[in-house]
């Protein structure tokens, strides 16, 4: 194990795509956590889907497609967060509106940008090995370590909106600012995650660490804890084996996630079978 | 806080409410003292829950002006001072938290942001863990409490800012008689230490006796404003009346005119 990765390590692109995905592995489960919370699990989804249209707004302008995309996402984030605040009614339908209008302007932009093909589009839907940058993986750092330090300042707070609004804010805490943020940060989250993990599957690693781990404790510390672990563990492992399977590393991140979730599930089902009393105790 | 000792802890004025147009509330008068314990009753859609809804700037008024503790509700920066109980189901999220973990983010209202929980914050979500006689629950998933538990995590999570208003959405409604005698328990507990108490009700149950005041609902207006119904009149021993308040309504509509 250690000459393999002795091995790994010899390439440049690998040492960058490896610090990536330990960076993505703890920042997705880490903002997914609230998501699920909130029962907004697909909400990545969404955001994903619209940073498409940023990927190709960025080819057709010549600019860099991460910053286009973040900018982007961020935008279409809070549109969904505000569609949810109003959205008594119909909520989810513009969501999908939304959802499809991202995919087709993103296919759209980037056959009218010069020399831009679908083929362009393919390694941010599922992720590339070899298409991490030095300067991404700056960015990488820098949007991921933000974004784990404004959760770590307000994670309390986050916690207590995602889990009762209306309560939230009889606690006189700020709802909608918290909202707001967790929008943008899960836009960021989907941004830094694209290169790694693809904008198709980014929302799994959301979602599947925080599903993994949920099977297995009680407690919401105990559940963003094993999330992060599942989140860090799925992201490296999956890297590192798409370089010798040769595949889009997304892929086979969240393969690895989803099983991961499949051993937590079977693990839990087991102790729960053993010990059925503590579940089942009475009124 | 001179305007805490004269004002009382709950001043609505000509206050309406519309959804989308329908009116839910028209020009409701009500005034709760410090330490008084008064029941919101009325039937579905009397108007009992958006009350305490808009008294605590949940749902936005059409015209009409509300006070806590004799500060506009505009202004009103003090909620540590208010213990809110919504109306839920359940008190589980779709991640699984402890009783403890809920509990302790009704503390978040006197904590100071980006700082640790004091030693102080964690003996006030100990205190209100035990007013519920939940503490040897804390560590365990509050999804696999029984709907009454769950009811009474959610009071506790009220409690743990020590609050001087606590108000509650239907505590009692499907729950059964023990955790309402539970509920009871910690409410007369709270009257004893002159909390202030507001709480909307379908049926009163064990809480009766802690009652002196009841203000009736119905048709988004308040129908009688006095002393509590008499416990007969609230079929507690007739169990085969699905639905009382009709008859308490009806007392009071009687009495009115």
């Amino acid at each position: 194990m250690g000459a393999v990765v002795v091995d790994l390590l010899d390439y440049d692109f690998m040492r960058r795509a490896l610090l990536a995905a330990l960076l993505v592995g703890l920042a997705a489960p880490a903002v997914g956590v609230f998501l699920v919370q909130k029962r907004m699990a697909l909400m990545g989804d969404g955001i994903g889907h619209v940073a498409l249209t940023g990927v190709a707004l960025g080819f057709l302008l010549g600019t860099a497609p991460v910053l286009t995309a973040v900018v982007v996402a961020a935008l279409g984030a809070v549109a969904i967060e505000l569609v949810r605040e109003r959205g008594r009614t119909s909520g989810d339908v513009a969501l999908a509106l939304l959802f499809y209008g991202g995919i087709a302007g993103g296919v759209l932009l980037i056959g009218l940008s010069p020399g831009g093909s679908n083929a362009n589009l393919l390694s941010y839907l599922f992720g590339s090995l070899t298409s991490v940058s030095s300067g991404d993986v700056v960015v990488i750092s820098v949007l991921s370590g933000g974004l784990l330090l404004t959760l770590l300042a307000v994670g309390r707070e986050m916690f207590a909106v995602c889990h009762d609004e209306e309560h939230a804010r009889v606690s006189g805490l700020p709802v909608r600012t918290l909202n707001l943020l967790l929008a943008v940060l899960a836009a960021v989250t989907v941004t830094v995650a694209m290169r790694v993990v693809g904008l198709l599957l980014v929302s799994a690693l959301m979602v599947v660490p925080v599903a993994a781990a949920q099977q297995l404790v009680r407690g919401f510390r105990a559940t963003v804890l094993l999330a992060l672990a599942v989140g860090v563990g799925s992201a490296v492992t999956g890297v590192a084996g798409s370089y010798y399977a040769d595949t889009a590393p997304g892929a086979l991140i969240v393969l690895v996630a989803l099983g991961a979730f499949a051993v937590a599930a079977l693990v839990a089902s087991l102790l729960r079978r053993r010990r059925p009393a503590r579940d089942l105790e009475p009124v | 806080m001179l305007d805490g000792m004269s004002s009382p802890a709950v001043s609505l004025t000509g206050v309406s409410v519309a959804y989308d147009g329908r009116p839910a509330l028209t020009g409701v008068d009500l005034q709760v003292g410090t330490g008084e314990v008064v029941a919101v009753l009325g039937a579905n859609g009397s108007g009992k829950s958006t009350l305490v809804r808009s008294l605590l700037g949940l749902v936005p008024r059409t015209s009409g002006a509300v006070e806590l503790f004799g500060t506009p509700l505009a202004r009103f920066r003090s909620w540590e001072r208010v213990g809110y109980v919504p109306q839920r189901v359940t008190a589980a999220s779709g991640v699984p938290a402890t009783v403890r973990e809920v509990v302790a983010s009704g503390r978040l209202a006197r904590q100071r942001r980006l700082r640790p929980a004091s030693a102080a914050d964690r003996r006030a979500v100990d205190a209100a863990l035990a007013t519920v006689g939940l503490a040897e629950r804390s560590r365990d998933s509050v999804g696999t409490l029984s709907g009454g538990q769950q009811q009474r995590v959610l009071i506790a999570r009220a409690l743990a800012s020590e609050p001087e208003l606590l108000v509650l959405d239907e505590p009692t409604s499907g729950v059964d008689a023990d955790n309402q005698q539970a509920l009871a328990t910690a409410l007369a507990e709270l009257v004893a230490r002159s909390v202030t108490v507001l709480l909307v009700a379908h049926e009163l149950g064990p809480v009766a006796p802690l009652l002196r005041r009841a203000v009736v609902m119905a048709h988004g207006r308040v129908l009688h404003d006095g002393p509590p119904p008499d416990a007969d009149h609230l079929h507690l021993h007739d169990p085969d009346h699905a639905h009382p308040v009709h008859q308490v309504e009806a007392r009071a509509a009687w009495g009115l005119s």
